[in-house]
């Protein structure tokens, strides 16, 4: 690999523009909105999806593999078509073909696989590399056309010739018309025979050679609809335990629960949860109390919970506090009337740990993305623009000035832009390189080589 | 309670935002998004919250400001003599202007929410168990309140529909409500999704009703406002004969039937568990405003209770 380890804080770090992807103009097409972004095990491939229904996977290439010191860039690796827009007849529904995540299966062989799903159906798709291609068929042309056999006066046998790298994508798997809900979350289990998918009521247990069947696994529907007081956000297998997952709620709560206590796990094991701080008490607490994404650590100690305005740190061991709090954009509180009536203060922003759980990392408003290192209490505000996206152009520290006298090179709440908004971010396994997606493009910053 | 001093908009328009949006996402790309109209439902309800008590504080002020006109002008239609020796005499027994006028100001702020467990109350509780003057004092209030009630709470609040926002219904989450059964004394918990439900259920009723007993209402609570909080030096017995004359029905209402009504609205809400000495208290015309406010945090703890 490139001499770009990840090191300690982010005060060791200093994160250089490397590449963009997609359109430049700023009217954006809705379709090509980035909706997910996700690393592959080993960080060679990275696939972002939209909301057109499209994957695209831009794979890892290294400059120059001799010299320590290199830069690696993403190129396309493979486009597809994932999902299509549905309509249920049934209920007069509009499906929405928008990827709503993407997660990579661990590779077994020379072919990559991936689950992508939108609100309803999860999908397995194999992306496979041909680089040969058989050459002198006897009764067809090189271009396809079929010869006459009666002209055929000699028989030779075809022979596999290199030929132009080509990606193919195919579906191998459809997993339907298990949910009544809108999917938001689906998990790969340690196990690398199951994987769970969650919707906004019930989650349930897939073996991915099995589409036919699923196990429901939680089911938090009342029997009532009118006494419905919470969602499940968001759902995670545990990385190393493959009989425990942790979900979500809009109140703010996880649950952690073993599936070897029941089949129906709609009772925890362990409930998360902080109590609310009864000052802080406004129109819109439970709103920002939902929770919008879990992530397990990679060593499987922690959890990371996002809420509207901050990120919490959680030990699997204490349920009745987190462990680490980080505001993200505390500035935002005395906004939330505003943001409600624009619809800001129901983004869903997403987190995301580094290599070694050190750092963490989510994004806001004016495409501003911030990074929290936990051993150093720093943290960091950095910004996706096109301005600063020269080659290797380091990037500058970004600081919103909360109120009383801006000072230089800060950036006031009320210029804030609320449109450009950083929901999904990415952190490669191992190295410091990370994808951070802005509305409509995908941005790839690394650590600074020396 | 929420904070609503970080919050230019007021929790009317934040009803009707809501509204819109749950309308809105009726008509989105992708079908209704559960998540997110429970997150408005619960702005929603906040919002009504916040509106209903405000509501309450303003009707409050109105009936205190007409109930006062009210007095004022009929006093004029009185003989000013005879007042004038009344004064004269129970000056002595009065209460300071300081001692009463505290009282008042704690009672205006907790009337609201009598109110709301007076309608409650004569809602989910039957009345019985009651002395029959009692009762009928105590139904009359609790009937004459219940349109103003309503009124503003239904007709205002909810201007869509009746109580019926599906998918998002307002019994999604059923505060529990402790609140003070004025008829028997006893303290219940309900649900406020059923009250609501009940309440909008019956808003044809207490409609249809409002009219005649308004004037009674009137009278009965400049009767003891005007007590609480007028610098004057009417003493309660005295209140009792000018009420008497002022009935439309002239129903003859003794002593002990004026005291419960002040034991029950009046300052000294112990009255709850010791009628009797709120009684003489409020007899002796000694409205203390230290039970008052002693009395503030038990009233409060059993009625606001969500």
């Amino acid at each position: 690999m490139c001499g770009v380890r990840a090191g300690g804080g982010s005060n060791d770090v200093q994160w250089c523009f490397s590449q963009v992807k997609g359109a430049i103009d700023d009217d954006v097409a809705e379709a090509d909105i980035i909706s997910t972004v996700e690393f592959n095990h080993s960080g060679e491939l990275l696939a972002t999806g939209d909301k057109g229904g499209r994957v695209v996977i831009f794979q890892q290439e290294i400059e120059n593999k001799s010299q320590p010191q290199c830069r690696s860039e993403y190129n396309v690796y493979s486009t597809f078509q994932s999902h299509e827009p549905e309509f249920d007849y049934l209920k007069s529904l509009e499906i929405e073909e928008k990827i709503n995540k993407i997660r990579w299966l661990p590779q077994k062989n020379a072919a990559q696989f991936l689950l992508s799903t939108n609100d309803k159906t999860i999908k397995l798709w194999k992306i496979s590399e041909r680089d040969k291609r058989p050459e002198g068929y006897n009764l067809k042309e090189e271009d396809g056309r079929y010869i006459d056999p009666n002209t055929v006066t000699a028989l030779r046998v075809p022979v596999f010739r290199p030929m132009d790298l080509m990606v193919e994508a195919s579906p191998r798997r459809v997993f339907a018309n298990a949910h009544t809900y809108h999917i938001n979350s689906i998990s790969i289990n340690s196990d690398h025979e199951t994987y769970l998918s969650a919707d906004d009521l019930r989650i349930n247990l897939w073996h991915q050679e099995i589409t036919d069947r699923s196990f429901n696994i939680v089911d938090i529907k009342p029997a009532n609809m009118e006494e419905l007081t919470e969602v499940i956000t968001a759902a995670e297998f545990h990385p190393h335990q493959c009989n425990t997952f942790v979900y979500s709620s809009s109140k703010g709560t996880i649950r952690l629960c073993d599936m070897r206590e029941s089949a129906l796990c709609d009772k925890y094991s362990k409930l998360f949860e902080e109590p609310e701080d009864p000052s802080n008490r406004s129109f819109f607490s439970e709103i920002i109390s939902s929770i919008s994404d879990v992530k397990f650590s990679h060593n499987g100690r922690y959890m990371m919970t996002r809420d509207y305005l901050s990120v919490k740190i959680w030990d699997l061991n204490m349920e009745n506090r987190p462990v680490e709090t980080y505001q993200v954009h505390e500035y935002l509180r005395s906004k939330l009337c505003s943001l409600y009536e624009n619809d800001c203060i129901f983004d869903k922003f997403e987190c995301c740990w580094n290599g070694n759980d050190s750092v963490v990392m989510t994004g806001s408003y004016n495409n501003f993305f911030r990074m929290f290192d936990r051993g150093q209490r720093r943290d960091m505000t950095l910004e996706a623009s096109r301005e600063s996206s020269k080659p290797r152009q380091v990037l500058k520290p970004r600081k919103v000035c909360a109120g009383g006298k801006r000072k230089k090179d800060e950036i006031s709440v009320d210029s804030l832009d609320f449109n450009k908004k950083i929901l999904h971010t990415a952190w490669h396994p191992q190295d410091n390189i990370i994808a951070v997606a802005t509305t409509n493009n995908l941005y790839i910053f690394q650590d600074k080589v020396n | 309670m929420i904070n609503t001093m970080e919050c230019a908009v007021d929790a009317q328009s934040l009803i009707s935002i809501s509204l819109r949006k749950i309308h809105n996402s009726r008509t989105q790309r992708g079908g209704i998004k559960l998540h997110k109209n429970l997150l408005v439902s619960y702005v929603l309800r906040n919002a009504r919250q916040v509106y209903m008590n405000e509501k309450y504080a303003e009707i409050y002020r109105m009936q205190q400001y007409e109930e006062v006109m009210t007095v004022c002008n009929e006093i004029q239609e009185l003989n000013p003599l005879d007042l004038a020796e009344d004064c004269e005499e129970q000056s002595g027994d009065c209460c300071g202007n300081v001692g009463v006028s505290e009282p008042a100001s704690l009672c205006c702020a907790l009337l609201p929410v009598s109110h709301l467990a007076a309608v409650q109350s004569a809602h989910i509780q039957a009345p019985s168990a009651c002395s029959a003057p009692l009762s009928l004092q105590s139904d009359e209030v609790c009937k004459e309140t219940e349109p103003s009630f309503y009124r503003s709470c239904c007709a205002e609040a909810y201007p869509v529909s009746n109580c019926d926002f599906s998918p998002v219904n307002n019994n999604l989450h059923c505060n529990k409500t402790t609140v003070l059964d004025l008829d028997t004394h006893v303290v219940t918990t309900v649900e406020n999704g059923y009250l609501h439900q009940d309440c909008c259920a019956s808003l044809q009723q207490c409609c249809q009703s409002a009219q005649s007993p308004a004037k009674k209402r009137k009278v009965d609570f400049e009767y003891y406002i005007s007590d609480i909080e007028e610098v004057s030096d009417f003493t309660p017995c005295k209140r009792a004969k000018f009420e008497d004359c002022s009935y439309a029905n002239s129903e003859h209402l003794d002593t002990s039937n004026i005291s419960n009504l002040i034991s029950i609205f009046g300052s000294g809400f112990s009255g709850l568990v010791s009628r009797q000495s709120d009684f003489e208290q409020a007899l002796n015309g000694q409205f203390c405003s230290k039970q008052a406010l002693a009395s503030l945090g038990a009233w409060t703890r059993a009625i606001v209770a969500f």
